[in-house]
This record gives C-alpha cells, structure tokens and sequence, in this order.
C-alpha cells in the first residue's frame, strides 16, 4: 500500500510540475513571438521608439510616449477613484454590515465584473460624458482650474472619462479579493483587540495591517484589467496620440491604440511598430505592478511595526 | 524530487511539439488543401465592412439559385482584405480603395478589380436649433479638420450658408480612429480640393490627423456615438450608415459649384460623370467628380479576384456569382442604401468578370 502511494505521489508531482512549468513557457513564447516580430522595428527605430512624440503611421513614424503616458495617466486616475470606494465595500461588508444586507451588495458587485466592456463603453459614451461635460467638468474647473489638470476645454470625451469608466470596471475586482482577504484573516485576531479595549477602527486597521499582502494583490488584479482594458477606453478617451496636461483632452492607451488598429496594419513595419509597442505593455504593466507590491509592501511594514512598537 | 529526471520534462516537451505542429498546420493555405468535390462548392470572401450588408444579401438570394454553392464573406477592414487575397487565405477579397501597383505587383499574377457598388461619405452634425442641410466646401471641411475654422461663427460658414443661425461655439471635428476606407475616401477628396490638406494631412486609409484638433472614434458606430453626444460637433460616416440612422448630413459643394445632398441619385451621377476617365483595369477614384448634380466624396467598393482561378470549378462558381451580383443583383442595392453602378460601368464589369480563367480557358463560357 506505502509503495502504490508514493507511485500515485510522484505522478501527481509530476503532473502539477508541468502545469506550474507551462505557465513560464507560455509566457516566454509569447514573449519571444512577439520580440521577433517586433525585431523590424526596434531595428529601424531604436530607443526613440519609447520617447518619441508623434505617431504617424501614414509616414511611417512611431513613437510610443503618448500612448505610455496614455495607459499609465488613466490607470493611475482609475486606481486613485477606486481603492478607497473598493476598501470602503469591502471593509462595510465584512467588517460591519449584518448579512442580511451584506449578501445582496456582494452579489451586485459581482453583478458589475461581469458587464461586458463594450456596455462600459456605450455608457460612457452616452450618459457619463454629458455629466462630465455638463456638471463634473465645470464643477472640476471652477473649484480647482488654477492647476493646468483641469483647464482647457471640456467635451466630455478624454482622460478624466476614460479613468473614470476604468474605476468602476475595476471596484468590483478589487472589492470582491480584498473582501475574500478580509474574511480570511482569523476571528480571533478582532476578538482579541476588541477585548483588548480597541476601538472598531483600530480593529479595523489591524485587520487591514495583516491583510495588506492580499489586498496588494487585489489591487495588483485590478491594474491589469485597467491597463490591458480596450473596447471602453477606445469608446471614451478620444483616440488622440498627445500628451496634454489636462485630463479633459483627448489621449490614447496602447491596449485601446491595439484594438482600433491590429486588425488593419497592413505593411510590415507598422505591424512590426504595434507589437513592439504591445512589448511595452509589457513592460509598462510588470513596472506598475512591481511598484504597487513595493508600496503596499512598505505601507505593511509599518503597520507591523507600528503595532509591534 | 526524481520527477526531473524523466516524465515531467518528456510530457511537456511533447506536449510543446503537438502545439508546433498544430500551428503548423493551421498556416495552410485556404483554397489548396479542401478539394471542391461532394457537389457543395464553399468559396471564403474576406474584406471591407462598408459593403457587408449587401454582400449577406448577394449571397443568400444566388444560394436561392445555386443551393450547392456556398460563400462566407467575413468583414474584417479593406486591408485585411487585400492581405487575405495576396496570401490566398479567402478566394476573394473587398477593399474600399483599389489596391495600389506595388501591392499588386506582390501577386505575381493578375488580379481583377470588380466594382460592386457605390457608396459615398457624408459629414454629420450636432448642431442645437438648426434643423436643415448645413452647406459645406470643400475648403470649409478642409479648414475646419485642419484647424484653421475654429468656431461655428466663423464668416466662412456663414456665407455659404446665409439662412442658418449658426452657434458662436468651439466645434469640435470627429475623425476615424481606425484604418478605414471612409477615411481614405474622405482625405482624397479634400486632397484633390485643398493644397494645404494635401501638404499636411493627404490622403490615406489613416492619415495623420492634426494634433490637439478634434477627437477620434472606431468605426462608423463610434463616430456617429460622439457626434450624437457632442454638441456643436461634426463628423463624417457612411452614406449607408446615416441614411440607416437618420442622421443630418451636409450639402458638399462639388466641382460644378453646386451644393449638393448625399443621395443614391447624386452618388450615382458622380459615377456616371467619370465613366469617361475610368481606366482599363476599373481601378478609379470618383471625388470631386465632374458633371452636375454629382455627389463630390463618393467612391467606388470592389472585389478583388486573381485572374487565373487555380481551381475550375471553384472559380467558375465565384465568376458566377459576381456576375450575376452586378447583373441581377443590383435590384437588391437600392433598399440598402448603396448607389448602383451606371449603366456603361455594369457593361464594362461583365466584360471583366468574362475574363476570369481557369487552366487558360474564360470560365464563364
């Protein structure tokens, strides 16, 4: 019987082995189709392909920076609106709320993970940028117009949209992770400080300091829908390969530059130009990701510390 | 751990030559491999999106006729259907605009172009009070899309259009954001119109619009979404496209001098007016056409065939069938919105579409 076991033991090591390997090969093949095809490019273009400015596929001229400052801007907008509300969900749910109302919330955020983009799209087109045209953006200038974000003329159709819409695509990724990490850090730790006379909000920041890990990997998730987000992006931030400083002009991501024109690059170098840049999208989302884990990181650390003083 | 020793690395490695060899396989070539025998011919079409609707309609009315022929037309964007023709992956391919000499020249052997219909670009707007046909020229569209008119109030608009109470507000221009044909047939027009257009912009499926100056969309949908939004904004669509949405299209002024309304008549007559200038291989360019009442940003769509059909009886099915698409056909452009071919051109297409061979021999006979 302890010989057929670990027979039965080596075959299930085995067969986990070459699922966790084919994960690092697939990506590597990946990586290595997509460096090939883009070697043309990188050729002719060199490093000025990441600082270049303008994008001209007509004359044959790629630059990659607006579209990076496109992608990360955007992203960067969408977490900032929605790590506090994701949080907020999360931490009333399990935290406070009593399960009577806690389930039905649950379930409709769940609900919202699974709108098809292109719905995020048609209703940023026709419902969230007349309200930012109409209401939010005036609002935005009149209290805030010293500063050059909110200047300039407002369509309704731009960054600020794009970043918006990219918020509420991500909540309910967000929420549900940090809310299945909240429910995983032990009962006893919040009876514990309770008993110890902590009030609920130090309780909750306890919670919050031991589940730091898992919510840096929620917000992790949620980044990477927003920077690889297509359909709704294209459909609201106006398609303009600029960099302007405020948020009501029009700007590009690579994914929503990818989705308008993949399927109709037709000569070599302009096909070989839109790979390398999907390369960059690479490399754009792993920095992203590594200095989000480095911040949440650093943020956990002195929690810990703070707690242990 | 003796498991790297053999079995994990032995499956994987052949698990990673099956995937090789799949892909290996999907690259083959479309109309080679699958023979055309058991009675049932299927013919792929690959290509443009702005004649889809009446390619669908084409197809299932010559199924009616010929049951044992079967097409499917895919649309996917002209490029993409030049690209599927030159690497044989779809029997036929659609494009917008004709191919150009070099692309051509890639085949090796001739390809035919086949005008199917006709379809023209209309600039659409959102314009708060003002319920009639705007009149634009050429020079207005240009300067409007380069920039240089700002604002509805400009003097320039009003002139041509003396009765209309325009807003004194910012207009904002909409463009494709996506390779298009539309776009190609909208910046050739104002190439041939505007000596500035054709220095900074010219014409090109995605030309490299002006920067800070309006915003992009994908697709018609898109664009007529942002222009629907936006007031005091303009943008250009199908012909099809907006007589199906009723959209308020522009009067374009044409090279008579007239203002003239996007309609399957004054589209028509722009084909008619350059039938006289359409070259042998049909490869033309209708803007800025002459002849009055003439639709000035109007074009042809074509199919793109190869000459030499490497399979007889395929490629007598899909002679056939163009032929009698823009023979009987046509009765079917009408409803949806296309503009027929003029009378001389259905004569010089049929001569065409007789000169599709297989083994050296017409087909068609």
């Amino acid at each position: 019987m302890a010989n057929t076991g670990t027979k039965g033991d080596k075959v299930f090591q085995a067969i986990v082995f070459a699922a966790a390997l084919s994960i690092i090969l697939i990506v590597a093949a990946v990586i290595a189709v997509m460096y090939q095809s883009a070697v043309p490019s990188m050729e002719r273009f060199g490093i000025g392909f990441l600082f270049g400015r303008e994008w001209k596929p007509a004359q044959e001229e790629f630059g990659a920076l607006p579209f990076i400052f496109g992608t990360v801007t955007s992203s960067v907008i969408a977490l900032i609106l929605s790590i506090p509300i994701s949080l907020g969900i999360a931490i009333f749910l399990v935290e406070q709320a009593p399960k009577k109302i806690a389930r039905p919330i649950a379930f409709m955020v769940e609900l919202l993970a699974a709108i098809p983009s292109v719905v995020y799209g048609l209703w940023g087109i026709f419902v969230l940028a007349p309200l930012i045209r109409e209401y939010i953006g005036p609002f935005l200038q009149a209290s805030l117009g010293f500063l050059p974000l909110f200047q300039g003329r407002i369509t309704g159709i731009g960054m600020l949209t794009a970043g918006i819409i990219l918020a509420l695509m991500i909540t309910p990724i967000i929420t549900s992770v940090v809310r299945d990490v909240l429910e995983a850090v032990p009962h006893t730790q919040r009876e514990a400080a309770l008993a110890l006379g902590a009030t609920k909000w130090e309780t909750t920041m306890i919670v919050l300091g031991n589940a730091a890990s898992g919510i840096a990997g929620a917000v992790v998730l949620g980044l990477g829908r927003a920077v690889g987000e297509t359909m709704a992006v294209t459909m609201v931030i106006g398609n303009s390969p600029q960099i302007a400083a405020s948020l009501f002009e029009p700007a590009n991501t690579i994914a929503s530059l990818l989705a308008a024109n993949f399927a109709e690059a037709t000569d070599e170098i302009y096909m070989s130009a839109l790979i390398e840049i999907g390369l960059v999208l690479f490399l754009v989302t792993f920095m992203v990701n590594a200095f989000a884990k480095l911040l949440i990181m650093s943020v956990a650390r002195k929690t810990n510390s703070a707690k242990h003083a | 751990m003796r498991i790297f020793k053999t079995s994990g690395f032995t499956s994987v490695f052949a698990l990673l030559t099956l995937a090789a060899v799949l892909v290996a396989c999907s690259g083959q070539k479309f109309g080679e491999g699958s023979g055309s025998g058991g009675g049932t011919v299927r013919l792929q079409g690959t290509g443009a999106s702005f004649p889809k609707p009446i390619y669908d309609k084409w197809v299932s009315e010559f199924g009616k006729i010929r049951p044992n022929v079967r097409i499917d037309y895919q649309s996917t964007g002209s490029g993409a259907g030049q690209k599927a023709l030159l690497s044989k992956t779809s029997d036929f391919g659609a494009s917008d605009d004709p191919m150009t000499d070099e692309t051509m020249a890639e085949a090796g052997t001739p390809i035919l172009h086949i005008p199917t219909v006709l379809g023209a670009v209309v600039l659409t707007y959102n314009l708060e009070g003002v319920t009639q046909s705007i009149n634009l020229s050429p020079q207005v569209i240009a300067d409007i899309y380069l920039g240089n008119i700002k604002r509805w109030s400009d003097e320039r608009l009003k002139t041509d259009n003396p009765d209309i109470q325009f807003p004194d507000a910012e207009i904002l221009p909409v463009y494709r954001a996506d390779s298009s044909g539309t776009s190609a047939v909208f910046t050739d027009f104002l190439t041939k119109t505007n000596t500035e257009w054709a220095e900074r912009v010219g014409t090109n499926k995605q030309p490299s619009w002006i920067t800070g100056v309006g915003v992009g969309a994908k697709g018609n949908d898109g664009v007529m979404g942002q222009v629907k939004q936006t007031p005091n904004s303009i943008g250009y669509v199908e012909l099809t496209f907006a007589k199906a949405n009723n959209l308020p299209a522009a009067r374009v002024k044409n090279k008579a001098g007239e203002f003239v309304e996007a309609s399957l008549t004054s589209v028509s007559e722009a084909a008619a007016g350059s039938v006289a200038a359409m070259p042998d291989d049909l490869r033309a360019q209708i803007t800025n056409a002459d002849g009055k009442g003439a639709y000035p940003i109007a074009s042809y769509t074509y199919i793109l065939v190869y000459q030499e059909q490497s399979d007889e009886i395929r490629g007598k099915a899909l002679a056939d069938f163009l032929f009698w698409a823009v023979t009987d056909g046509e009765r079917y452009v009408e409803d949806l919105h296309y503009a027929p071919l003029p009378k001389e051109v259905m004569e010089k297409v049929a001569v065409k579409i007789d000169s599709i061979t297989g083994g050296g021999k017409p087909l068609r006979r």
